[in-house]
Parts: structure tokens; sequence; C-alpha cells
């Protein structure tokens, strides 16, 4: 396993595009700390996010792992031209005439995968306790560890997304296309929401049909945090309004995510067994 | 003898197309071996389908006697397909690193391939930068990290220039001198007739021919005559029994045997008849030939 995940890093890291990729992605998830430091002091107006209880614990998990799932796109394009460019240097052909079996091949890039997901997830865990823990109005221990599942359903989220990725690439060969494709696909998935919304069922049906579609499926592991926040929250109420709003990660909603992430694993194994290099 | 490869029955169609059809063949330590054909008759989707890359659609292939996996099994095999196929980006060292990981084996050979293909310069360059033939001989330094059972090479020599060709194929004569098995895929006939000991000919997907080189023709060679009375050569030839076909082409007779004869012996018959040769040479049959005429007589 070490040897395969050796293998990818050599591959991965003698790559100037790939090694800024990753480095800026993980520059980009550190950079949520700077969240902290916007603060308007313009006379009376005195606004200092920090302070708006963005990073209370047990919240920042959720709003943490949110925000940084948006930068994921940046480890998309390595992952789906690490697979792509496999093709257009005919490179993969070459590593399975040195040895290196199919199985081993897929398997190899899904533990890259898993290990990107792995370190965002503790670079996350990491960033955002030590900006609960200089700016959270709540330090005591059970509530810093509490709803900690949305730290387990980022990385669920990101091996998926990631999954997702590797797959395209395998299917499109060429990494311009599989990115394209995939912005195709986030259309797709709207256009069929509008479907189903328009001629088929009420809301709540449509949110349930289109919880088994990949992208949304992932999305729909972290909901949006916005909401949950007392000084949005206080603003509605002045205004009439009252969200009731459902937070939680649910296993059945987990669950979805795993299955596709298998799905699009095997089917990357399946595609290259029946292809002929 | 050990059989490092045994082909079964093997058939691959592409569609309505047969590139293989029902081959079998196998190959023996120590011998190098020539795939010959002309271009699409299956060399080498042949090779693709032992190399793990192409699915067979029937028969079957086993390595080192089926002892181990196809996967374990290559990684005791060099193989070079095509076109040379490195990460552009890397350079020589950073690449083969890669393939001694792949291959399982330690890095420390890397520096003596590359020597031993002359490459030892460059091998801080990235792989880009490379022209063709210097490509194609990373390509052989690669496939003999492992000191391979066999080295199997796919028109090693395609698009190079003159030189390019020649150091090729000084490198391959010294892995072949050093014991190692070679499976050589070419259409150029000259260039397997230099190097193989064995042949396998295929056309079209069949094979026509496996065995060693010189087996393949139940032939005795020819004669090419000029004499000073080359009517009389002539008529004396068409008489004697041991000649088939004779041929007249730019004033030189080339006589065909039928069995053995031997130049002195012919010589010693000429004269007396009292026809004096000025020109006198015997030949055996070039592959090229051969196998023309192989492929002719299964056409018709």
């Amino acid at each position: 396993m070490i040897r395969l995940l050796q293998i990818e890093f050599i591959k991965l890291w003698n790559n100037r595009a790939s090694k800024v990729l990753i480095l800026s992605y993980f520059v980009l998830l550190t950079s949520i700390a700077l969240v902290a430091a916007i603060k308007f002091d313009i006379g009376p107006i005195k606004f200092h996010l920090a302070e708006q209880g963005i990073f209370n614990f047990p919240y920042i998990w959720h709003f943490n792992t949110f925000i940084t799932a948006f930068f994921k796109l940046f480890l998309a394009i390595v992952i789906v031209s690490m697979m792509a460019n496999e093709y257009s240097n005919k490179t993969i052909k070459q590593n399975l005439i040195d040895g290196l079996s199919k199985k081993e091949f897929i398997l190899s890039k899904f533990l890259t995968v898993l290990t990107f997901a792995a370190i965002s997830t503790i670079f996350v865990f990491v960033v955002s306790l030590i900006l609960g823990l200089a700016y959270s109005d709540y330090n005591e221990f059970s509530i810093i560890f509490s709803d900690l599942e949305f730290l387990l359903a980022f990385f669920i989220k990101l091996v998926g997304f990631f999954s997702f990725c590797l797959f395209l690439g395998i299917l499109v060969k060429r990494s311009a296309f599989a990115l394209g494709f995939l912005f195709l696909w986030q259309i797709l998935e709207g256009i069929v929401r509008g479907l189903i919304r328009w001629k088929l069922l009420d809301g709540t049906g449509t949110d349930f049909v289109m919880g088994f579609f990949p992208l949304n499926s992932m999305f729909n592991l972290i909901k949006e945090p916005f909401t949950r926040l007392s000084a949005v929250q206080n603003v509605a109420n002045q205004v009439g309004e009252s969200f009731k709003l459902d937070y939680h990660v649910y296993f059945h909603e987990v669950l979805i995510v795993m299955v596709w992430t298998g799905i699009f694993i095997y089917g990357s194994y399946a595609l290259l067994k029946k292809r002929d290099l | 003898m050990n059989t490092i490869l045994t082909v079964t029955n093997l058939t691959k169609k592409f569609g309505p197309l047969v590139a293989v059809n029902d081959l079998s063949f196998s190959i023996e330590k120590g011998n190098v071996y020539g795939i010959l054909g002309p271009n699409g008759s299956g060399k080498s989707t042949t090779l693709g389908i032992i190399l793990n890359v192409v699915n067979k659609t029937s028969g079957s292939f086993s390595w080192f006697n089926g002892e181990t996996s196809t996967h374990e099994a290559l990684k005791k095999v060099g193989a070079i397909i095509e076109r040379p196929n490195f990460y552009p980006y890397m350079t020589a060292i950073q690449n083969l690193r890669l393939v001694c990981k792949i291959k399982e084996v330690s890095e420390e050979k890397i520096e003596e391939k590359l020597a031993l293909v002359g490459l030892l310069e460059r091998k801080n360059s990235k792989f880009r930068t490379y022209s063709l033939g210097m490509k194609q001989r990373l390509a052989i330094a690669s496939a003999l990290l492992n000191d391979p059972e066999i080295l199997i090479l796919d028109e090693p020599t395609n698009g190079l220039d003159p030189e390019g060709i020649h150091q090729i194929r000084e490198i391959i004569k010294k892995i072949a001198n050093q014991g190692t098995t070679i499976l050589l895929a070419s259409h150029l006939l000259d260039e397997v007739e230099k190097v193989c000991s064995h042949v396998v000919i295929l056309r079209k997907g069949v094979k026509l021919y496996a065995g060693p080189v010189d087996g393949l023709l139940a032939s005795h060679g020819y004669f090419v005559l000029a004499a000073n009375d080359q009517i009389q050569l002539k008529t004396f030839l068409e008489k004697h029994a041991s000649f088939g076909k004779i041929e007249e082409f730019n004033g030189l007779l080339t006589a065909y045997l039928k069995e053995e004869l031997d130049a002195g012996e012919l010589n010693k018959l000429v004269m007396d008849q009292g026809i004096l040769l000025s020109h006198l040479v015997k030949r055996k049959e070039s592959l090229e030939e051969q196998f023309l005429t192989l492929t002719k007589n299964r056409q018709s």
C-alpha cells in the first residue's frame, strides 16, 4: 500500500502544475483563518466578523467544513489531470507493462484520493481548533468536541467528489473535457431538479429524489450554516421570519455518498479492465 | 530448457476484424526470437495481449509455466511497445525511479543501465527534451532495470535515423550476447535476420511458421554465375538434375538448387564441359526472399 502511494507521489510531486495546485489548495484551507481578520471600524459602525459568533464551538465545525469544501475544486483539477494525463502520455500502458496490475493502478489513485481527503480533514480540524480556541465564547471540553460529525461528513464528501473526478478522468481521458463534463453534470442535475419540481413532485419530494444524485448528495452532507448564525436569526426574527432548518448530518446521506464512491471506483476499474490500451 | 512463455490458441477480434487468429507458439530461455510480419499482421496485438494491455478474445497464454499471475510475471520482463512512454515532465532518473518502484527492484542499477545505453550525461534532463533516439534508448534502459528474463521489443528502430538505428542494434546485440532471451517484433526482415535465431511469422493474424530461422524453408540455396559462354552454361545447367529454375538478369545467371551441391564441385563440373566461370557465388536465400516465398505459397 505504501508502495502504491509512493508511486503516485513520484508522479504528482515532480509535476510542477500539480505541485502548485496542491500547495495553493492547502494555503487556501489555512486562509480561512484570515476571515477572522475581517474588521470594519468606520466611526460608529464597528464590525468584527470573528466576534459575530462564527468561530464559536461547536458551530465552527459546521461553518469551516462548509466553506472549505468549496476549495476542493483545486484538487479536483489535480485529480482529473493525474488520471487523464496517464492516458495522454500513454504512461498507463507502460505502467501496466512494467508490472502494475490494473487493480493496483486504480488502488494507487484511490489511496491518493483518500490521502488528500484525510489531510484536508486534519488541516481543517487543526485550523478550526486554533481559530475556535482564539475566538470562541465557549471553551468547555465537551462543547469543543461536540458536533464533530461535520468533519466526518467533510471527509466523506471529499472522497466522494474526488472519486467522481477520478472516474471522469478515466471515462473521458482528457483533463479539460473531464472538467467540462463535471460542470455539465452539475448543470444537468440542476435541470433534472427543475423538471422534477415542475412536472412531478412537490418541494420535499424533489429534495428526496435529488438526494440520490451524486453531486447533490455530496452537497447535502453539510447544509448551509448561515441561517444558523444567531445574528442572521435575529434579523430574520425582526422581519417576522423564522428558520426551522435541519442542520444535522444524517447516516443515510453519508451512506448514499459512500455508495456513489463505491460505484465510481468500481466503475473506473471496470472501464480500465474492459478497454484495450 | 526453461519455457518462458507459452501461447495457446490465442485469438483477438476487433469487431469483425480478426487481428490474431488461433495463434500458438512458445518461447524458450536463451534464444533470440523474431516475430515477423507486415504492418497489421497482428504482431503488436499479440505482444499487447501477453503484456496485459490488450484483452484477448479467446485462448490463453502463460508466463513461466503459469507459476505466477501475469502482472507479477511482468516484473521479470522488460518490454518496450511502439513509442517510448514516460512522464515528460520528469527527468530520466525520476522516471527510472518510478519504474523501480513499480517493478519492486532496488534503484542501484539506474546509473549502470543509463551508462549501457549512453545516456548517463543526460540523466538529469527532462524526458520531453530528449530526441526520439534518446527516448528509445531510455526505454531500453528502463526495460533492463530488473535484469529481465526476457526482453520484448516492438519495432525498436521504427522512426529512427540511420545512426539511431545503428545504436539500438548495437545495444540489442550487446544484450543478446549476455544471454538474455529476446523477443523482437519487426517488419524489417534484415533486422530480424541479423539478430534472431528463431522466428514466428504472421500474416493477417495467422501463424505461417514458427521455429529456427534455418528451418524456415527447406532450400539448398542458389548459385549466381557468369561464364565466357553464357548460352552454353545455361544449357548445361538446364540439363543438370540438381538445378531447378534458372533466371538470367544483368548478364548473371541465377540457378536455384533442388539438392545439395558444393560450389567447388560445380566449378569442376563446368570446367569439364570447357566452360570457364568468371563469377561464382553460392548463396542462401535471405530471410526476405524466404519470407516472400512463404507468404506467396500460402496465398496460392
